[in-house]
């Protein structure tokens, strides 16, 4: 017997990858109206290739393994499905035509549309967005029930009941709609909104332990990268959002320290970025020019200024702020209006960022946002307005959403008293 | 030094999510590539869930085992220690015993 190999080779996440694919799969050749047996199969065919490999004997195509295993699997229960509801002589002639339908939904290419069908699927707009980043992670990421939980910080119970009633819409429709469905094209908005709040929870979100958000934005990019291979969705749009999670995603190793708080942008060790994310990032941003510019567009610019600025002195900060003046043009929101005056600071001194944050169109609607006081606390701050600063970050602590907010402002309290 | 059967029953991962199921696999390569690159071990393999059993003097042949799943064999595995209770402090590693499964230790008689 030869001496059992280390189960080297087998690509990170390539179970929880390969049960998003092989669902779709398995929908195409079941139908939506048999999701469950379908996500059965799924888990099936996991747990047997578990048992098969976990003595040390991983095939060389595990992927390939996989979906062979899963295409029997089908085939087989469509066999008996057959058998019973047509006890006819030709039945094992019929038999046979069954095995190239089946064959036809696990090719490479058939893989990517269905995944891409089952994406829009799960965005369906009737649907609440917390249904559909739902149903995305569990259908197409692989996640499980307890996962899924544990990135939104909800009780399994709670996500169950979100996932049953998402299953339920699902499996109302007798076909996954076709992705050349010119009614579909709409529905890409609903899918870019659904992938951003997907990324937004990873990079954003309350979670301490940064693996399982760097998870989260890692797989917003996956399922994104898939639109962009199809010409139905490779559309500006796409590239823009894709660029904006790129360059967003690049930073997040610099972002959070050993404990989960947030470094502030000037503190952050831009050698720890990922630099081939980056270029990336840059990549797909130049295919997703448009005239005019959306507002994913220009927030994936800002991001690229961010990104590729040597130091933070160093950044370009003038082009920063017109970016944000398209911007609020663009979506007049406090926020950038906000982060426009941040940036106003740095190219005007502290003093005029202050009389611009004090100003601010529609700073009533930030009076629960952290940021706001901590923005102020800080051009106090370097404006040399020490007791000013402190009051403003003692507002924003007060007003923390997550641990790693709180002791990010906790930070910047303790060095302005 | 002598040589020990490790018998592995039960053990399901039904439960576990795929993510979960990828790292079971990975704890069962570590532990067997260790157990390798030590030198104790000496092959093993898993088990198909159904086979059959010849009874008695009449030889019948039945389908089976058919035991409760927590009891049922799912694959054996070979090693050699230095004696039993080396080779039981080995099984504990066994990723198994995570997902609610057990190691039976035999220690192999010498002729």
């Amino acid at each position: 017997m030869s001496p059992a190999a280390p189960l080297a080779g087998l690509v990170d996440h390539l179970f929880r990858h390969e049960a998003g694919r092989l669902a779709a799969a398995l929908v195409r050749v079941l139908g939506p109206a048999n999701l469950d047996l379908a996500e059965d199969v799924v888990q099936e065919t996991l747990c047997h290739a578990l048992d098969v490999w976990k003595m040390g004997r991983v095939p060389d195509n595990p992927a390939a393994w996989l979906r062979a295993a899963a295409r029997n699997r089908a085939l087989d229960l469509l066999r008996r499905q057959r058998t019973r509801t047509r006890l006819l002589p030709e039945v094992s002639r019929l038999q046979d035509e069954l095995a190239p339908a089946v064959d036809a939904a696990f090719t490479e290419d058939a893989l990517r549309e269905e995944q891409l069908r089952m994406m829009f699927a799960c965005c369906d707009p009737r649907l609440q967005s917390p249904v559909q980043v739902a149903l995305v992670l569990k259908l197409l990421c692989g996640f499980g029930v307890g996962e899924v939980a544990q990135a939104f910080l909800a009780s399994p119970a709670a996500i169950e009941k979100r996932l049953a009633r998402g299953k339920a819409a699902l499996r109302r429709a007798r076909v996954l709609a076709d992705l050349a469905d010119p009614r579909l094209a709409r529905r890409l908005e609903a899918v870019l909104g659904a992938l951003y709040l997907l990324f937004n929870e990873g990079y954003h979100g309350a979670h301490p332990e940064l693996a399982v958000r760097a998870d989260l934005c890692a797989e917003a990019i996956r399922l994104a990268r898939l639109l962009t291979e199809n010409a139905a969705t490779a559309q500006p749009r796409t590239f823009a959002l894709l660029a904006l999670m790129c360059l967003h995603a690049a930073r997040l190793p610099g972002r959070l320290d050993a404990r989960g708080a947030l470094v502030p942008l000037e503190e952050q060790d831009r050698s720890a970025w990922d630099r081939a994310l980056a270029a990336e990032g840059a990549q797909w941003l130049s295919h997703a020019v448009s005239e005019p510019p959306t507002a994913l567009l220009l927030e994936a610019a800002i991001a690229a200024e961010h990104c590729f600025a040597p130091t933070f002195a160093e950044t370009d900060w003038k082009a920063i702020v017109a970016l944000y003046d398209a911007l609020y043009a663009q979506t007049p929101t406090p926020v950038v209006a906000l982060n426009r005056a941040i940036a106003l600071a740095q190219v005007q001194g502290p003093e005029r960022g202050l009389a611009e944050l004090r100003g601010l169109p529609g700073r009533d609607r930030l009076a629960r946002y952290p940021f706001y006081p901590a923005a102020l606390g800080e051009l106090h701050l370097r404006a040399g307005h020490a007791r000013e600063a402190a009051e403003e970050f003692r507002r924003a602590v007060r007003l923390a959403r997550s641990p790693a907010e709180r002791s990010y402002f906790q930070r910047k309290l303790a060095a302005a008293t | 030094m002598a040589d020990f059967l490790y018998v592995f029953r039960g053990g399901g991962y039904q439960q576990l999510s795929p993510e979960q199921m990828q790292k079971h696999m990975q704890a069962w390569g570590n532990w067997i590539g260790e157990l390798s690159k030590r030198g104790q071990y000496k092959g093993g393999d898993p088990l198909e869930a159904g086979g059959k059993q010849v009874k008695g003097k009449k030889k019948t042949v039945v389908d089976g085992p058919f035991a409760e799943a927590k009891d049922l064999v799912g694959g054996y595995l070979l090693v050699t220690a230095d004696n039993l209770d080396d080779a039981a402090e080995l099984a504990r590693g066994c990723p198994i015993l995570e997902v609610d499964g057990a190691v039976e230790i035999r220690p192999i008689r010498k002729m």
